[in-house]
This record gives structure tokens, C-alpha cells and sequence, in this order.
């Protein structure tokens, strides 16, 4: 077994286990800090893919943003609340559905799974390039989202409502 | 190590975020497994990208925008989340059933 397997099947058990635990842990806190490990273990399988910028842009907004705005929702709404939450009683129909998607999923991808085993590496200048010229028009839309997005937290969130 | 074990990967976590969707009643918790589907989507697209035959930067490219939308649709979720405890003191997703016909 290569190193980079051994690699990957550690990454893959994190991501996997963190995954696990925020689906089933009861405590709220518990499941936005687990969701941090299973992606900060994403964040090493993107690195394992040779694409080190998105491995970055990982850490950086899903461990640097999106942890901290869940957390702090999570604060300002009730904790013991969260806590004495139950699962939906219908939990064995969505484990179900769960497997089955997983068994179709995996199925159709080692079906028709591509031989392939070299991994390519993009530069940062090529992905950069691509981004500011190809890709330039769904740039500027996803900074018009982002925009969009900000102002339509900073409405809906706002104390008072209309005046 | 080839492109079939990321694949079977992603359908994992693709799966867990399926269930975790379906089966917990706390807004927030729904939100989680939410982002666990979208980083399913990103490791596949990146596996892709990667083990493509010819080096091309549109699978990145893509994921890139995929967390981009993933930032946004948090930001405005959590914003929505706060409203609705404030508004009726619960983030059961069960509870809010208002445009429900």
C-alpha cells in the first residue's frame, strides 16, 4: 500500500468520523466543532488532489467563517434549548434514504469509475488566469451574490422590522 | 489511490449530510449537514479536476464558486435562523409551517 493511500484513508476515516458525529451528536456545540474536523479533513484531501489554493480557501472560510457564524448563532439563540431537542421521529425512513443514496451513488461511480491514477497539478497562475478571463463574468456574479447575500442578512436580521 | 476512492468518498459524506438533512428538527443542525453536502460536491469536482485527463483549472474554478454560494447561503441562513428564534422562540424547522398549504 502506498503512502499516499495510508494518506487518504486517514484523511477519509476524519472526514467520514467528524461527518458521523455532526448527524448524530445531541449537543449543538458538539456537532458546529465537528463539523470543523471533517472539513479541516477535506481540507487535506484537497491537498492530497494537488490543490493546494483550495485547500487554503478551506481552511480559511469554512475554519475561519462559517465555524465562527455557526457558533455564534448558536450563542445568541438558546443553548438548553438545542440540547433537549429530539430527532425527527421519522429518523429510520432518513437512514434509509441515506444508504440508498450512498449504495446508487457508489454503484454508479465504480460502474463507470475512469482508470485514470496521475494526479495533475494546477499552478496557481493558470487557476488565477482562468479565473480573470474565463471564468471573469461568473466572478463578478458571485461577488454580486455575496453582496446580495450581506445586505439580505443585514435586512432580515435587523432589530425593529418595519418602519 | 486513484479517482474511484475520492468518488466513493464523497458519496459517503454526500450520504451523512443526506440523513443528517432528513432526520435532525434544529434549524442549525439542518444547516450543518447542509455543508457537508456542498464539501461532498467540492471533493468530488476537485477529484475530477485533478485526475482529469488533460490539466484544466474549470473544476477549481468551479468549487471555488461553490463556496462562495456555500459563505452566502450560511450568511443568510443564519441571519433567517436568528429571526425565527427571535419571532417565535424556536429553531424547530417542524414549527414553521406559516407558508405551509
Amino acid at each position: 500500500m502506498s503512502l499516499s493511500l495510508v494518506v487518504f484513508y486517514l484523511l477519509g476515516a476524519v472526514c467520514l468520523g467528524g461527518a458521523v458525529g455532526v448527524v448524530v451528536s445531541r449537543n449543538v456545540v458538539h456537532s458546529a466543532l465537528l463539523l470543523l474536523v471533517s472539513l479541516m479533513g477535506v481540507a487535506g484531501l484537497y491537498l492530497l488532489l494537488l490543490a493546494e489554493f483550495l485547500a487554503l480557501v478551506q481552511v480559511l472560510i469554512y475554519g475561519g467563517a462559517i465555524t465562527i457564524i455557526v457558533l455564534f448563532v448558536i450563542m445568541l439563540t438558546r443553548v438548553q434549548e438545542f440540547r433537549a431537542m429530539k430527532d425527527n421521529p421519522q429518523w429510520p425512513l432518513a437512514v434509509v434514504a441515506a444508504l440508498a443514496m450512498f449504495v446508487l451513488l457508489a454503484a454508479a461511480m465504480i460502474k463507470g469509475a475512469p482508470s485514470e491514477t496521475t494526479r495533475q497539478s494546477v499552478s496557481f497562475e493558470e487557476l488565477g488566469s482562468s479565473l480573470f478571463t474565463q471564468w471573469a463574468v461568473p466572478f463578478e456574479v458571485a461577488s454580486l451574490v455575496l453582496l446580495v447575500a450581506l445586505i439580505g442578512a443585514i435586512v432580515i436580521a435587523r432589530e425593529g422590522g418595519e418602519e | 489511490m486513484s479517482l474511484i476512492h475520492f468518488q466513493v468518498l464523497s458519496a459517503a459524506l454526500f450520504s451523512i449530510g443526506v440523513y443528517g438533512v432528513l432526520a435532525r428538527r434544529s434549524a442549525v443542525m439542518v444547516l450543518l449537514a447542509l455543508e457537508l453536502m456542498l464539501n461532498a460536491v467540492n471533493v468530488n469536482l476537485i477529484a475530477f479536476a485533478a485526475y482529469g485527463e488533460q490539466v484544466q483549472a474549470t473544476g477549481q474554478v468551479i468549487a471555488i464558486f461553490v463556496i462562495t454560494v456555500a459563505a452566502a447561503e450560511v450568511g443568510l441562513a443564519m441571519a433567517i435562523i436568528l429571526r425565527l428564534f427571535r419571532d417565535r422562540a424556536s429553531v424547530d424547522v417542524d414549527e414553521v409551517d406559516l407558508m405551509k398549504w
